[in-house]
C-alpha cells in the first residue's frame, strides 16, 4: 500500500530481511517483502472520528471492511469504531502529534502501532489463488473488490488482507507471525513455479 | 465450517469467530446485593435448550466485535444474528 | 500372457502407448489409460488380494471406487508408499510398482488361508465370544495375533516426503459426478453464467458414458457427445472441471471436502506439485449427480476370483477394451445382465448362459439375448462356483418357487471363467445423507431415494433413482437449471425443493437401453449345507449371509446394532457394495420389511481419505506459528538455548563454552546467571510479556473494574502490580501496569496469557460496560522489551538514556519514563522480577536488537550477562513472587497465593469481587502459597510432587497439597521450592513428607520468601 525503502532505518532489524533475500522469483504470484510505514492505530466515538480523518487527510471509512485512500495514505477500517492509519515513512511522531492535536477533548484512543507488524505483498494472476490456500474468504472481485480490507486469517495467523488492483494484495502481519505466514505463502506458490 | 452472518461484516466463515456462552445474561448491576445463591446463578447456571438458544459470539478475527445470534442446537443452523445490547428477536421457543 | 485378454479394437486406452508396470515383483504391460485393475484383468490376472478374516483369494469385483477385494499397495520408494488403494482406481504409469496385500508368504500360497478351513469356529462375533478368557490373553497372545494375521495393509515407516496443499474455494453451482445427470446439469448451470464446478472421482469425465457402446444421444454417438459436451464446458470461463476429484465429505452450510489427486497419476511428478488437494468449496447450490452402484447377488462361493459384478465387466471391456475371461456365466435379477451378456457377446466373450432370478422374463434387452442366440435361464440361481484360485464353474439350479424362499431343484455345472452378476442398483446417495437429507424408501424399485433437503442441494439422475438415459439427462438439465436459479437468489430457503423429474426447459432425444428398476435385495436361495458354504455379504470385512442370520438369531434386530456385532459395511468400503443386501437379509430373517429395518448412517469420507491431505502444510516446523521476538537471532548466534512458552521460542539459558570445548549445562549456566544478576548485572529479554495499551478518558474506571487493585490515584509515571480475576474470584493474570498519562495505561500480562486477557477486557467493555469511553489495543509485538537487573543496572543505563533522570530519588522503583536510548523512542520502567534494583527497556520491536546490542557492550565493564528464562525463574522464586499459571491452576484467588494485598477492599466492584465474599473463598483450609526447604539442601523437589502429614497413613493418603515450583539456587546454597498446602500459613515452621517412589523426603514449611525478605535491594 505504502511504498518505502527500508534504506533509511540503519538500527532497524526487520523480521522477513533473510527469508525475502531468498526467494524464488514465480510471476504468477510474486512475493515481496515491503519497506516499513507509519501504523497507528485509531478507535474513538463518533464525534472524534471526522476529526482524526481530517488531521490524517483521509476519511475514515464508515463502510465494514472498506478502505479510503488519498496522497498515499490510507484508513482501514477494522471494526465499527477501529481503524487502521497508514503513512509513509517509519517515523510516526508527527503525524500521532497532529492526529492528537485535533482530537483533543474528544474520546478516543490513538496509539502507535508501527513496529507491530510488517506488510507482504502477493501479487500476479495466481494471487488470490495462492492465498486462499490459507485464506478462507471468498476472494473473487465480486465479494472483495479492490479498497477491500479486513482482519482475518492466513492459516494459523491473523492478518490484515488488502485488496490493492485486481491481482495485488497487501497481508499486514504482526511481526512474530510474519515468517511463518511468509513461509505458507512461499509453499502456496511453490506450485506455480 | 458454518457461515455466520457478522451484524457488521455479513457472511464470514465460521473460524474467524469465537463462541461466547449464553446471551443475555447480563452481568449484576450491584453483585454485593446477591445471595450466594443468586450469585452462583448467574454465574454457573445456564438454560441449555434443546431448539433455540441466544448465545453470544465474537467475529475475533474480524471486526472484533461481540453479537449475539440465535442458533437452533438441534440442526445448528442460525436462525438471525444481531448486535450486541439489541433485545432478542421474537422468533420463539423451538425451531424446525 | 501379455494382453491376451485385450480386445483387438475400442476402449478408450491409447494403444500407441503402452506401459510397463510390475505387480507381485512380475512385470505386465498395459496402456495409457488402463487403471491397474484393467491392465492386470487384460493379462489374466484376477488373483490380487486374501481376505481379512479367512484369507479366501479374492480378485476384483467391481471397476470403481466400491471395490471391497482389490486393495494393493503402491510404492514409487520406501516413503512413498501408499496401502489399501483400490486397483481399480489407481492409474496405470511407466514404471508403477504394486503389491498384493494381506497374505503371506505368497498370494497363491498363504498360511493364514487356514482360517478358513476353521471357519466353523470364527463366526460372527468370534473377537466378543472367543478372546475373553483367559484374562490378560487378549492384550498378550490375541491382539497380537490378530493384529499379525489380519489387518489391511502396513503403513509406511518413514515421514512422507510428498506435500499436499489445502484451497478454499467458492462457487454457485457443484455439481458432483458427470455422468449424464451431471454433464446436463453442469450445462444448464453454466449456460445460465453462474460460476459451476463439475467434479468426478475418475481421471476421466463421463461417468457411465465412457462404457457406453451403442447409445446416441441428441443423434450423437453417446462418446463424441461426451467430448462434444467436455469441449463445450472446458471452453467456458465460468466452469471448472476437475477429474481425479472425490467430493468425500459433505459439511454444513454447503462446504463441500474435495480431494483432488495431483500426481497419483503421473510417472515422474515434479517436487513443485503437491500430491493431493484438498479443496474446501463452499457452493452456493449442490446438485448431486452421484450415480448408482450396482449390487452383488449372495450365492455361495461368489468371493472366487473371476466372479464380477457385471456393469464392472461391462466397463472392463467397454472402456478398457478388457475382457474377464473367455467364458462367462451371469447371474442376474435385472436387465443389467443382459446388457453386459449382449456387450461380450459382440467383444468375443461365450456367454455359456444367463441365469435369471425373475421368474419370468420379458423385455427388450432379454429379447435381444434370446435372439443373439444366448441360453437365457429364467427362474434359475447360482448355488455356487468351483475352482481354487479362480472361478472354474459356475452351479446352476432351477428355483422351485418364489425367488427367495423356495427349495431349488438339482444343480448344473457349467464350466467357465467368468461370473458376472447382477443384482441391480442402489441410488448413491452417501453424499445426500451426509448433508443430513432425510432417505425415503421406494417399494418400486426397492430402494431408498433422496428425500427432503437439509441443505441448499438436489439430486439428479440415477442417484435419486431416475433410469433411462434421457430421462436422466432431462433430469440433470433441470435440476442444473434450477440450481442455477436458485444460486441467485440470496434469500432462497436453505433447503433446496427438488423439482420433479422432466421440469427441464430442453430435451436430450437419446437411444440407449433402460435397465428399469429391477433387483433384488438378500440372500439368494441354495439348497447347500449351510455349514460348509459361504455366501458372501460384506467382501471387505469377510460377512456372510450366515453371520447376519446369526446375528437375528442371538437377538440383535436394530441394523446398527447388526452392523456392529457383524462388522458388516465397516470395513474401508463402508459397505458400498454391501448394505442394502445385509439389510434384506436381516428383513427376511426378522419378518419385517426392509424400511421397517431402516438404514445405518452414511460418514464421511466417501472414500478412504490420506492423512497428508488433511495435514497440508501445516507438518513440521510449519504446524504452528513460530514465534521469535526480535532479539531471538542475537540469542541464537550467541548460544543460547531455547524452551517453548506458548508459541513463542524464549532463550531458556546461554551455556558457555568450557576450557575443554564442552559447553555448560543447564545448572552451570543457571547457577553463573545467578549470581551475576545478584552480584552485578544481567540482561533479559522479556519481549514476549503481552501488552494492552488501555486508552480514554473512562481509562482508570475500566481498570478499576478489571483488575482488584485501586487505580484512581495512581500517578501518571508510576507502575502498579495488578492482579486481574475472572468473575469466579479466581487469579486470571497479573503484570505490571504503567499509567504514562491521565488517561493512558500501558498494561502488561503473561506471555501466555495476552489474547485471553485481551478478549476477557474487551467481552467486559463491549458488552457490560459499553458507555465507558475507553479502548484496548494489543502492544505487544509493538514493543520489545529488555530487562536489565542487578545492583549495576543504573550505572549500565544510564550513559545510553537521554530524556530521563536515572537518579533514584528522580526515578524511583516503580516508575515509568519516556525518553530515547540511541535516539530511539523508549519507554522506561523501573521494575524488579529478580528482586535487585532493574529497569526494563521498552523499544519499538524493529530498534529492539540494536537497543540489546548497545546495552551488551555498554555493560561490558561490569561483565553484563545474559540470562533466559531459567534464571529468571529461579530468581523469582528466591523472591516468593508466583507466576501465574506454575503457583495458579485456576483455583486460586488472590490471598491464597499471598496476593491479598493487591485487593482494593475499599472498591465498590470489580471482576471477581462477589465471588470473593463468598464464605468457603476465604475458609482457612484452604491451599496457601507457602516456601519449602528439604532437610537436606542439596535435594531438588520434583515439580507436581505430593505432600502428605504421614506417608504411612493408609491408602488413599490423605494429600495436603503440591509442590509448584523446585529449584536450586546456587545463591543461597540450598534448594528451595514454593507449594501450595491446605492451610499452609499456619504450618510454618511445621514438617511434612513428600513421598516419592525411591523415598521419602521430609520438607520444613517456611515463608516463601527465600531472598530479601525485606526488600532492600530494589531500591539499590
Ligand atoms: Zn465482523
Amino acid at each position: 500500500m505504502v511504498e518505502t525503502t527500508a534504506t533509511a532505518e540503519p538500527l532497524a532489524h526487520y523480521p522477513l530481511d533473510a527469508l525475502a533475500a531468498g526467494t524464488r522469483a514465480i510471476g504468477a504470484a510474486r512475493l515481496t517483502a515491503l519497506g516499513p510505514v507509519s501504523r497507528l492505530a485509531f478507535r474513538g466515538r463518533e464525534a472524534a472520528i471526522q476529526a482524526a480523518g481530517e488531521a490524517f487527510g483521509v476519511a475514515l471509512p464508515r463502510e465494514a471492511n472498506r478502505r479510503n485512500t488519498a496522497n498515499g495514505r490510507h484508513a482501514l477500517w477494522l471494526g465499527p469504531d477501529e481503524w487502521i492509519l497508514l503513512a509513509p515513512g517509519a517515523d510516526p511522531a508527527p503525524l500521532f502529534a497532529a492526529i492528537e492535536t485535533a482530537t483533543t477533548g474528544l474520546p478516543h484512543s490513538l496509539v502507535d502501532v508501527s513496529a507491530r507488524s510488517v506488510t507482504l505483498e502477493v501479487a500476479g494472476s495466481k494471487a488470490a489463488y495462492v492465498l486462499n490456500q490459507g485464506n478462507p474468504l471468498d476472494l473473487s472481485l465480486d465479494a472483495f473488490p479492490v479498497g477491500t480490507s479486513t482482519r482475518t486469517l492466513f492459516h494459523k495467523a491473523e492478518i490484515v488482507l488488502s485488496r490493492i488492483t485486481p491481482d495485488t494484495f497487501h497481508v499486514d502481519v504482526w511481526r512474530s507471525f510474519a515468517p511463518y505466514v511468509w513461509e505458507m505463502l512461499e509453499d502456496a506458490r511453490r506450485e506455480l513455479a | 465450517m458454518l457461515i455466520i452472518n457478522c451484524p457488521w461484516c455479513g457472511a464470514r466463515p465460521e473460524i474467524e469467530f469465537r463462541y461466547g456462552g449464553e446471551a443475555h445474561v447480563a452481568r449484576p448491576a450491584d453483585p454485593a446485593a446477591m445471595s450466594d445463591q443468586e450469585w452462583a446463578d448467574f454465574l454457573y447456571n445456564r438454560t441449555n435448550p434443546k431448539g433455540l438458544h441466544a448465545e453470544r459470539w465474537r467475529h475475533i478475527h474480524g471486526c472484533g466485535r461481540y453479537f449475539n445470534a440465535v442458533r437452533d442446537t438441534v440442526s445448528d443452523f442460525f436462525v438471525t444474528t444481531y448486535k450486541a445490547g439489541e433485545p432478542r428477536p421474537d422468533i420463539g421457543e423451538s425451531g424446525q | 500372457m501379455t494382453n491376451r485378454f485385450r480386445t483387438h479394437s475400442g476402449g478408450r486406452i491409447d494403444r500407441g502407448a503402452p506401459v510397463s508396470f510390475r505387480f507381485d515383483g512380475k512385470t505386465y504391460s498395459g496402456f495409457k489409460g488402463d487403471t491397474l485393475a484393467s491392465a492386470l484383468i487384460a493379462n489374466g490376472v484376477h488373483l490380487v488380494g486374501r481376505s481379512f478374516k479367512y484369507h479366501r483369494p479374492r480378485g476384483f469385483l467391481s471397476a470403481g471406487s466400491d471395490e471391497p477385494n482389490a486393495l494393493v499397495n503402491v510404492a514409487r520408494d520406501a516413503a512413498r508408499m501408499s496401502p489399501n488403494l483400490r486397483a481399480t482406481q489407481v492409474e496405470l504409469y511407466e514404471g508403477l510398482k504394486a503389491t498384493s496385500q494381506n497374505r503371506w508368504p505368497s498370494l497363491g500360497f498363504d498360511a493364514g488361508a487356514a482360517n478358513d478351513f476353521v471357519s466353523p469356529f470364527l463366526p460372527a462375533g468370534f473377537y466378543y465370544k472367543t478372546f475373553m478368557w483367559p484374562a490378560g490373553a487378549w492384550k498378550r497372545f490375541y491382539e497380537p495375533k490378530i493384529r499379525a494375521m489380519a489387518g489391511l495393509g502396513v503403513a509406511p515407516t518413514l515421514p512422507d516426503p510428498d506435500r499436499y496443499t489445502q484451497n478454499y474455494a467458492y462457487c454457485d453451482v457443484l455439481v458432483v459426478g458427470s455422468g449424464p445427470a451431471g454433464l446436463a446439469a453442469a450445462l444448464a448451470a453454466a449456460e445460465s453464467g453462474a460460476t459451476v464446478w463439475l467434479v468426478d472421482e475418475q481421471p476421466e469425465l463421463g461417468g457411465s458414458l465412457l462404457a457406453e457402446r451403442t447409445a446416441t444421444i441428441e443423434g450423437k454417438p453417446a462418446q463424441q457427445w461426451l467430448s462434444d459436451t467436455l469441449a463445450t464446458l472446458a471452453a467456458k470461463d465460468n466452469v471448472t472441471l476437475l477429474p481425479r476429484t472425490t467430493a468425500f465429505a459433505y459439511f454444513p452450510h454447503n462446504m463441500i471436502a474435495l480431494a483432488e489427486r495431483v500426481t497419483e497419476h503421473l510417472a515422474a511428478p515434479g517436487a513443485d506439485l503437491p500430491r493431493e488437494r484438498l479443496w474446501q468449496l463452499r457452493a452456493r447450490e449442490v446438485v448431486l449427480a452421484t450415480g448408482a452402484l450396482e449390487r452383488p447377488l449372495v450365492f455361495p462361493d461368489n468371493d472366487r476370483p473371476g466372479v464380477l459384478l457385471a456393469d464392472s465387466a461391462r466397463t472392463y471391456l467397454n472402456r478398457y477394451g478388457a475382457k474377464p475371461g473367455d467364458r462367462a456365466v451371469i447371474f442376474t435379477a435385472c436387465d443389467a445382465g443382459y446388457r453386459t451378456a449382449l456387450d461380450l457377446a459382440a467383444g468375443g466373450v461365450a456367454v455359456v448362459a444367463v441365469a435369471d432370478l425373475r421368474r419370468e422374463v420379458h423385455g427388450e434387452l432379454p429379447a435381444r439375448a434370446l435372439a443373439a442366440g444366448i441360453d437365457v435361464r429364467p427362474a434359475t440361481v447360482v448355488t455356487g462356483t468351483t475352482g481354487r484360485l479362480r472361478v472354474s464353474g459356475a452351479r446352476l439350479a432351477k428355483i422351485k418357487g418364489g425367488p427367495s424362499v423356495d427349495p431349488v431343484g438339482a444343480s448344473e455345472t457349467l464350466a467357465c471363467d467368468t461370473v458376472l452378476m447382477s443384482g441391480g442398483f442402489t441410488p448413491s446417495v452417501h453424499l445426500f445423507s451426509q448433508s443430513r437429507g432425510k432417505l425415503v424408501w421406494d417399494a418400486a424399485s426397492g430402494a431408498y431415494l433422496p428425500g427432503s433437503s437439509v441443505e441448499r442441494e438436489r439430486s439428479a439422475g440415477a442417484c435419486r433413482g431416475i433410469t433411462g438415459l434421457q430421462r436422466v439427462l432431462e433430469d440433470g438439465y433441470g435440476q442444473g437449471e434450477a440450481a442455477a436459479r436458485a444460486s441467485r437468489d440470496a434469500s432462497s430457503p436453505a433447503r433446496g425443493a427438488t423439482p420433479p423429474p422432466g421440469a427441464s426447459s430442453k430435451s436430450f432425444p437419446a437411444q440407449a437401453d433402460d435397465l428399469g428398476t429391477d433387483g433384488f435385495i438378500g440372500a439368494t436361495p441354495h439348497a447347500r449345507n449351510p455349514a460348509f458354504t459361504k455366501a458372501f455379504v460384506d467382501w471387505q470385512n469377510d460377512v456372510t449371509a450366515k453371520d447376519i442370520t446369526l446375528a437375528t438369531r442371538e437377538g440383535f434386530r436394530s441394523i446398527e446394532h447388526v452392523k456392529r456385532y457383524t462388522t458388516t459395511g465397516m470395513a474401508t468400503d463402508q459397505g458400498k457394495t454391501s448394505n442394502m443386501n445385509t439389510l434384506g437379509i436381516v428383513a427376511e430373517a426378522l419378518g419385517e420389511s426392509v424400511p421397517k429395518i431402516g438404514l445405518t448412517t452414511f460418514r464421511p469420507p466417501f472414500t478412504p481419505t490420506t492423512f497428508g491431505l488433511f495435514a497440508g502444510a501445516a507438518r513440521g516446523d510449519q504446524f504452528d506459528p513460530v514465534r521469535k521476538t526480535a532479539i531471538h537471532d542475537w540469542a541464537a548466534e550467541h548460544g543460547a538455548a531455547f524452551e517453548d512458552v506458548s508459541l513463542w521460542k524464549r532463550a531458556w539459558y546461554f551455556p558457555k563454552a568450557l576450557p575443554d570445548g564442552r559447553r555448560e549445562d543447564l545448572h552451570a549456566a543457571v547457577a553463573r546467571e545467578c549470581k551475576a544478576v545478584r552480584s552485578s548485572v544481567g540482561m533479559f529479554d522479556a519481549s514476549t510479556l503481552g501488552k494492552i495499551e488501555v486508552v480514554g478518558p473512562d481509562a482508570a474506571e475500566f481498570m478499576n473494574r478489571m483488575y482488584t487493585n485501586a487505580w484512581a490515584k495512581l500517578e501518571p509515571g508510576r507502575l502498579r502490580y495488578g492482579v486481574m480475576l475472572r468473575e469466579d474470584g479466581f487469579v486470571m493474570d497479573d503484570g505490571v501496569v504503567g499509567r504514562l498519562s491521565s488517561d493512558r495505561f500501558h498494561v502488561t500480562t503473561t506471555t501466555g496469557g495476552a489474547p485471553r486477557v485481551l478478549a476477557h477486557m474487551e467481552d467486559y467493555l463491549q458488552t457490560e460496560w459499553p458507555e465507558l469511553d475507553v479502548w484496548l489495543t494489543s502492544t505487544t509485538e509493538q514493543w520489545a522489551v529488555i530487562a536489565v537487573q542487578g545492583p549495576k543496572a543504573r550505572e549500565v543505563l544510564a550513559p545510553l538514556i537521554e530524556g530521563i533522570d536515572l537518579a533514584k530519588e528522580a526515578f524511583p522503583h516503580m516508575s515509568v519514563r519516556e525518553g530515547t536510548i540511541l535516539g530511539v523512542p523508549t519507554r522506561l520502567f523501573s521494575v524488579s522480577f529478580t528482586g535487585e534494583l532493574g529497569f526494563e527497556v521498552n523499544v519499538p520491536a524493529h530498534y529492539g536488537r540494536a537497543v540489546w546490542e548497545a546495552i551488551f557492550a555498554a555493560g561490558q565493564p561490569f561483565g553484563i550477562t545474559p540470562y533466559g528464562t531459567e534464571t529468571m525463574h529461579v530468581l523469582r522464586a528466591e523472591k516468593g513472587y508466583i507466576i501465574v499459571g506454575q503457583e495458579t491452576d485456576g483455583t486460586q484467588v488472590p490471598d491464597d497465593v499471598n496476593l491479598g494485598w493487591a485487593v482494593g477492599k475499599a472498591k465498590k466492584d470489580f471482576v471477581g469481587k462477589r465471588s470473593l465474599a463468598r464464605a468457603s473463598m476465604s475458609a482457612p483450609d484452604r491451599k496457601q502459597l507457602v516456601g519449602l526447604r528439604t532437610t537436606d539442601p542439596k535435594v531438588v523437589l520434583e515439580e507436581g510432587a505430593q505432600i502428605v502429614a504421614d506417608p504411612k497413613a493408609p491408602v488413599p493418603v490423605p494429600m495436603l497439597g503440591f509442590v509448584t515450583s523446585s529449584y536450586y539456587s546456587a545463591v543461597l546454597g540450598h534448594s528451595i521450592a514454593l507449594a501450595v498446602i491446605k492451610g499452609g500459613r499456619a504450618r510454618i515452621g511445621t514438617r511434612l513428607s513428600v513421598p516419592m517412589p525411591d523415598r521419602v523426603i521430609e520438607v520444613e514449611i517456611v515463608e516463601p520468601v527465600f531472598y530479601d525478605p525485606k526488600g532492600e535491594r530494589l531500591n539499590g
